[in-house]
């Protein structure tokens, strides 16, 4: 019986663990630098379309955040179409021009004319709802725009 | 007294602690998506102005319907087509004054690209998705021609094997070493010669 159990001691180390921790902190620091914690919760659902002529928004410049989408888990009750939300709660279109007044009021006075307005629409929203708050950008002036995309093949965006 | 060493600090938890906060993170974390296609909307015109005539065959008409139908030039059409066929119309230079045009010059398309409109309209009830992927073809072909412009007049002016979206992307770059002001001219030049005019109707 010995004879056995002294062959099955001499096998397999133990695996040294003593790095673990090291790994997991460097994968942690990445995180905590990657992560950008959300301002405000998002209300409605955010799925970006896709396209592959994108440019990088330039963040020293600053940038007004639009959310088009239909409402999200939740907030069913707001109705079953694409709606606006500014900051952390739902608006109508009217309130867009004064929403990028109040933007352009926290900016330093010699970045206004650089304000990019940058449109995160969810991609099974419609055009009308776009199209009208385009047209409110354009009543206050505020003719930078982006549409906010991920990066893909555009076509894959069309079944 | 007799020095007696410091107790060794167990660390076995630290990686436990460590686990904790990254998986916090791997949570809370949304890796931030901050590109998008910059787009320009025209001012609001209020003077009285009569707009200027355009010629019929100038006009690159894109129709996005509400069933994300795609009619061009009055010709259903696969959105896959669409930025060879804006590249075509773009590049036609059917007058001869574009000497950098390649394209097939044919007198009932477009004469240059300075005169060259694209117009897209699209309905009320167009997806935004296939909106975008109308926009980015459009914005595609424009970028094809002035890649292929970049490549032309790049090296006489010292900018070797570099297109319009890398000039456009160094000139922006801070550690990019070079004359940036001689680089800005180039790439006015090309955005002066291949201008993107794209006119926008919603129905």
């Amino acid at each position: 019986m010995s004879k056995f159990k002294k062959k099955k001691d001499g096998g397999l180390a133990p695996i040294n663990t003593a790095s673990l921790p090291d790994i997991v902190f460097m994968l942690l620091f990445f995180f905590m630098v990657a992560t950008e914690m959300r301002p405000d919760t998002l209300m409605v659902q955010n799925k970006l379309p896709v396209a592959d002529q994108i440019e990088k928004l330039e963040k020293k410049y600053p940038i007004s955040y639009i959310h088009i989408g239909k409402p999200s888990v939740g907030y069913e009750k707001y109705g079953s179409v694409a709606r606006i939300q500014l900051n952390d709660k739902f608006a109508d279109v009217s309130e867009v021009g004064n929403f990028i007044g109040a933007e352009r009021l926290a900016e330093r006075e010699e970045l206004v004319p650089y304000l990019t307005v940058s449109l995160k629409v969810d991609k099974e929203a419609n055009m009308g709802i776009v199209g009208d708050v385009k047209q409110e950008l354009r009543k206050v002036n505020a003719l930078k725009i982006n549409y906010m995309t991920g990066s893909g093949d555009a076509l894959n965006n069309i079944k | 007294m007799a020095k007696r060493a410091a107790p060794e600090v167990n660390a076995g938890s630290m990686a436990d602690i460590a686990f904790l906060l990254l998986i916090f993170f791997l949570v809370t974390t949304t890796i931030p998506k901050d590109s998008g296609i910059n787009r320009k909307l025209p001012p609001i015109d209020d003077s009285e102005v009569e707009p200027p005539i355009i010629k019929q065959k100038n006009i690159f008409t894109v129709l996005l319907n509400k069933n994300d139908q795609l009619l061009v030039e009055d010709e259903n059409m696969k959105i896959k087509d669409l930025r060879q066929a804006a590249v075509e119309f773009l590049d036609n230079g059917g007058d001869g004054s574009c000497t950098y045009c390649k394209g097939a010059k044919d007198p009932a398309s477009s004469d240059n690209p300075d005169k060259a409109i694209i117009s897209l309209k699209n309905s009320r009830e167009t997806s935004y998705a296939a909106y975008i992927a109308v926009q980015n073809e459009l914005v595609a072909a424009y970028n094809i021609l002035r890649n292929r412009r970049a490549l032309e007049i790049g090296p006489q002016k010292g900018f070797r094997d570099m297109n319009f979206i890398e000039m456009q992307n160094n000139h922006k770059d801070v550690r990019w070493i070079g004359n940036k002001e001689k680089l800005k001219e180039v790439i006015d030049q090309i955005k002066l010669e291949i201008p993107q005019k794209l006119s926008e109707v919603v129905e």
